[in-house]
């Protein structure tokens, strides 16, 4: 597993306090791991806070599954 | 006892100010740690002193958005989490329209709704973390009333109001509520400074026949910041004496 993958994985069990099994990467935060949109939210903040990066508005719209979020997140930090 | 608020932290702005300094006297007294904020530290360190232990000093010009936007993690780094905002802080640049500057009505909206809006951002993020937050914006009866020679002022107040309602929908599942208080006229050194005619002239219009404390404030304030009061978001608690029943 990369360490991206890891260290979301992590953010995303912490916030939407669900069991690391279903944190897949083909796993939607609002329709598999139960997230609203403010979930989506605090989530795509945590991510900036823990790569520090910044995720635009129009990325973040397209962060809908968990390996979304990766690959954004692996292509900024390279 | 109810309303406790052991364990729990504020910041509170304007406590330089009669009835920031009355805020966060009664905040301390329900057993919060408060951090005072406001522009002149004297004033700031004198009321620290006063009230003693869980206690700390964070001047801060609300003109400076910069500053603004530090203040709520500043309190957090201080007091270890930032429970509850009270941004009681507010000027008033009083002039009919007609003759209102620019700068009248930029410094009023500066001071008194972007920097709610500032803190408020700023001190979300915890609360959000912690499931558990208040919010309470000290507006104004004239803020729905409306008041001649204020239209910046009432604005800025109105605006508060408003603010204060979206943002407590926004965030009503985590937790944190959002509410203001609005007090009528309230005694202050420039009440004090009233002629008795101008005095008698202002109590005909209020039922309750006296001027408002800083504490009759405090005391709605101590009860929004309450865990009893976690299902009440999005008002305006008016304390005016019964001079507007809205």
């Amino acid at each position: 597993m990369s360490d991206v993958l890891k260290r979301v994985k992590k953010i995303v069990v912490e916030h939407l306090d669900v069991e690391a099994e279903k944190v897949t990467e083909n796993a939607s935060f609002i329709d598999d791991l139960g997230a609203d949109s403010l979930d989506n939210v605090e989530l795509v903040m945590a991510f900036e806070e823990e790569f520090d990066i910044e995720i635009p508005d129009d990325a973040a719209e397209h962060i809908q599954t968990v390996g979304d979020a990766v690959k954004f997140i692996s292509e900024k930090v390279g | 006892m109810m309303f406790d608020l052991t364990g729990k932290t504020a910041l509170v702005t304007g406590a330089t100010g009669g009835l920031g300094n009355a805020i966060a006297r009664k905040l301390h007294a329900q057993g919060a740690t408060v951090a005072l904020s406001g522009t002149r530290e004297n004033v700031l360190q004198e009321l620290a002193g006063e009230l003693g232990e869980r206690t700390h000093v964070l001047p801060c010009n609300l003109s400076d958005a910069e500053a603004v936007d530090a203040l709520p993690r500043q309190a957090a780094e201080a007091m270890g989490a930032l429970d509850i905002l009270v941004a009681n802080a507010g000027i008033t640049k009083d002039q009919l329209l007609m003759r209102m500057k620019d700068e009248d009505w930029d410094t009023v909206m500066r001071i008194n709704l972007e920097s709610y809006f500032r803190l408020s951002r700023a001190a979300l993020r915890g609360m959000m973390k912690a499931r558990w937050g208040r919010i309470i914006g000290i507006t104004s009866v004239v803020g729905v009333t409306g008041n001649p020679g204020q239209t910046n002022y009432c604005a800025s107040k109105a605006g508060m109001i408003g603010f204060s309602k979206s943002l407590a929908q926004e965030v009503a599942a985590r937790g944190v509520t959002v509410n203001c208080v609005a007090p009528g006229f309230i005694a202050s050194p420039m009440t004090d400074a009233l002629t008795d005619d101008q005095k008698a002239a202002i109590l005909t219009k209020i039922p309750a026949g006296d001027l408002g404390s800083g504490d009759d404030i405090a005391a709605a304030v101590v009860y929004l910041a309450s865990s009893e009061a976690h299902y009440v978001t999005g008002q305006t608690v008016h304390v005016n004496g019964g001079m507007a029943m809205i």
